[in-house]
């Protein structure tokens, strides 16, 4: 069965939608950082349908740049989590306002 | 050969630098010898020019022809328009080089005794060789603009010594008013070059006569313009008419200074820019009529002025402007040898007088008042002597240097038709007036009783001056006697090859006899002047008073001088200063700058306050805000970016494209 590229896409956007209403309505540090990933991901999907689509391999390569960097900065960001929750005993983003004026 | 004219007013400023800068830490005996050395050496190197360039010098490859000029550099290049630093050096400027090094030097000299136990004694002297300075860029310039450099040098350095006394609020406010009123003058002055640029290209004094000698049919019109724009500069420095009022309040400056600036050089600068420019004067008959009506005018107004001031250094005041009058009078009846020939008189004679008046005062301990002197003749025998012979000179006796000068140019008035005429007769009336006040002054000084006030005391006080100033005072009694015996036949054929030959009474109408008939009357005219004030002030009586009492309505007229300062006052000074607080200072100032300060600040404010809500430091907030802008964009690209960039189409990146690709396969 072929599956026409258009559906990659769409999925692609809804993925990244999701991830973009996840960023903005969870309260929770580390689902909004998933919600990241997720964005990351949705990119490298739409990447790696018009690499396919027209038969350009650069598309490809960008995606695993991409997953390079989202690995480095789960590695960051957990860290910077991490050390948020020992200074503040909270991941709630609504409590981290620090640098509200 | 070299004349090294550049040398001449870069002296004067070294000195200027030297004592301006390190004076306050030298020695007085050096600060005074920097400072008279300077214009010395200028001097010295004048004189030298003066020997190599005498009409007599043929020896060989010595003589040097006049005009002679230096360029030293080039100044302005714009477009079509060049300016050099040129200096330029002809019969005209030779004789003002010699009276402004000269009588400079002596007057430095003078104030060395003079302003000994002044404070500021090192500011003084670097502010006078400032002065020699730009009078010297002034006289050697070989352009307009050169010129205006030196004009409006000479102006700041004026203000600078009249407010030598700066502590004192009459000073400080007389150095103001004649800065204030000389600008007035250079606005003519810049008028005038921006005019003479506009007609001729070109502001360099020889070009322009080359313009003007191809161009015989240029008559009036153009010229007359210029020539009123510049008859304004020089009322400015010159003090004549309207603009004379800031040159009797310059006295509270040093009497040197009076002396040197506001008798011998600066105030003739305007005198000297006349005859310089005269080739555009000639051929404006309007102007040069304008000139000497300003010039006789001044002359009387100013001595009947002359006829009731009580201070000695006012009454030398005004007769410096009525003498300027007479100046400005032979310019008018382009007689300007003759005018340039008293002019040199009037510079040995005037600075005489002021510097004698400088030794009563300082011998009185700054007395200044006439009615307060008297019986100085046997206390003060030396600045006695050498004042009789200024006051002599002045007044237009034979043989001193001011009749010969002053006969000049009233006889080439009375030549120059029937204008002339009425000039010489207002002429002739002020030398009656000048020989009665300088008798005056002369009687009131030197004879009679002493009249101070705390008489024993005073007396003990009252001494004569040292060396240092009577050796001026006794060398520019020389010169004021002899200083007119060249003559106005060979003094005007030395200048002839400058400023056009002079009348010869053996030519024209009446012949010498007239000559010899006008000389007489002028005579009789000064010793009539001289009998009127034996008459009043030879002897104690009540005569004057009295004369002033019986008249006291023109007395009183006379003494307030005119009312021309309170007139002045309320008709210029106090609407400018009153449009100058409402108009400016509400308008201007209140609305324009405070009204746009306000209003950017408040801008600022107001959008501040509303912008800073969005900085609410909720971390949710900002990321939709975030995906809002960047949701923004992608619809500002597939709406707009067709129209920037034409060609190109979104749907064909997106879906589409893919869609019929696919379809293909």
């Amino acid at each position: 069965m072929h599956v026409p590229s258009s559906w990659y896409l769409i999925l692609s956007a809804l993925l990244f939608t999701l991830g973009v209403v996840g960023f903005l309505i969870k309260r929770s540090l580390i689902t909004v950082f998933m919600s990241i990933e997720l964005m990351l991901n949705a990119v490298n999907l739409s990447f790696v349908t018009f690499a396919h689509e027209w038969h350009a391999v650069k598309g490809q390569i960008f995606v695993f740049f991409v997953m390079m960097v989202a690995a480095a900065e789960a590695a960051v960001g957990l860290a910077i989590i991490i050390a948020i929750f020992r200074a503040r005993g909270t991941l709630n983003v609504d409590q981290i306002d620090l640098m509200k004026l | 050969m070299n004349l090294y004219l550049w040398l001449i007013p870069i002296l004067p400023l070294a000195g200027f630098l030297i004592n301006g800068l390190l004076g306050k830490r030298l020695p007085k005996a050096l600060v005074s010898t920097v400072a008279l050395l300077m214009p010395f050496a200028a001097f010295s190197l004048v004189a030298r020019a003066a020997m190599l360039v005498w009409p007599g010098n043929t020896s060989g490859s010595l003589a040097i022809a006049l005009p002679y000029s230096e360029t030293l550099g080039s100044w302005i290049n714009a477009g079509s328009f060049h300016l050099d630093f040129t200096l330029a050096l002809d019969q005209l400027t030779l004789v003002m080089l010699l009276v402004i090094t000269g009588v400079g030097f002596l007057i430095h000299l003078y104030s060395v005794g003079y302003m000994s136990h002044e404070e500021g004694y090192w500011r003084y002297f670097s502010y006078l060789n400032l002065f020699l300075f730009f009078m010297l860029v002034l006289v050697l310039a070989g352009n307009y603009l050169l010129m205006f450099v030196g004009w409006e040098g000479v102006g700041l350095a004026s203000y600078l010594l009249i407010g030598f006394y700066y502590e004192k609020k009459s000073a400080a406010d007389a150095g103001k008013k004649a800065f204030v009123v000389n600008r007035i003058g250079d606005f003519g002055f810049l008028l005038g070059m921006f005019l003479l640029l506009s007609q001729f290209g070109t502001l360099s004094f020889s070009e322009i006569g080359t313009a003007l000698a191809a161009q015989p049919a240029l008559q009036g019109g153009i010229l007359t313009a210029i020539a009123l724009c510049l008859v304004v500069g020089a009322c400015g420095k010159s003090a004549q008419i309207p603009l004379y009022i800031w040159l009797p309040d310059a006295m509270e400056g040093p009497t040197p200074v009076s002396a040197l600036i506001h008798a011998a050089t600066m105030v003739t600068a305007g005198v000297y820019m006349i005859s310089r420019t005269h080739g555009i004067f000639d051929r404006s008959p309007f102007a040069l009529a304008v000139v000497a009506i300003i010039g006789a005018a001044t002359a009387f107004f100013a001595a009947t002025v002359g006829l009731v001031q009580t201070d000695i250094k006012r009454v030398l005041a005004y007769s410096t402007i009525s003498q300027l009058g007479y100046m400005f009078l032979g310019c008018g009846v382009a007689a300007y040898s003759a005018a340039v020939f008293h002019l040199m008189t009037h510079a040995f004679f005037k600075a005489l007088l002021f510097l004698a008046a400088g030794s009563v005062i300082h011998g009185l301990n700054g007395e200044q008042n006439l009615l307060k002197m008297g019986g100085l003749r046997k206390q003060m025998p030396v600045t006695f002597w050498t004042m009789t012979i200024g006051v002599f000179a002045i007044a237009g006796f034979p043989p001193l240097a001011a009749f010969f000068s002053k006969d000049a140019i009233l006889y080439e008035a009375f030549q120059h038709g029937s204008l002339g005429k009425a000039l010489y007769f207002v002429g002739i009336v002020t030398a009656l007036l000048t020989s009665f006040y300088m008798f005056r002054l002369w009687y009131l000084t030197f004879f009679g009783e002493s009249r101070a006030e705390n008489h024993g005391d005073h007396h003990h006080h009252a001494h004569e001056s040292p060396w240092s100033m009577l050796t001026p005072l006794v060398i520019l009694a020389l010169l004021s006697f002899v200083g007119g015996w060249i003559g106005i036949e060979k003094f005007g054929g030395f200048l002839s090859p400058v400023v056009g030959p002079v009348l010869s009474p053996a030519e024209l109408p009446g012949g010498t006899t007239l000559d010899y008939i006008l000389s007489g009357v002028a005579v009789l005219v000064a010793v009539i002047g001289l009998g009127i004030a034996h008459l009043f002030y030879g002897s104690k009586n009540d005569r004057a008073a009295n004369l002033a009492a019986s008249a006291s309505g023109p007395y009183k007229l006379l003494v307030d001088k005119y009312g021309i300062d309170e007139l002045y006052g309320a008709v210029i000074v106090k609407p400018l200063l009153l449009a100058s607080q409402y108009l400016l200072g509400w308008i201007g100032e209140g609305v324009l700058v405070r009204g746009s300060a306000w209003l950017l600040a408040g801008t600022a404010t107001l959008t501040g306050e509303f912008l800073r809500r969005w900085q609410s430091g909720n971390l949710r907030s900002y990321s939709a805000w975030l995906a809002a802008g960047a949701a923004v964009l992608l619809l500002a690209t597939l709406f707009f970016a067709s129209r920037v960039a034409p060609g190109f189409d979104p749907n064909h990146v997106l879906m589409l494209h893919i869609n019929s690709n696919a379809a293909v396969r």
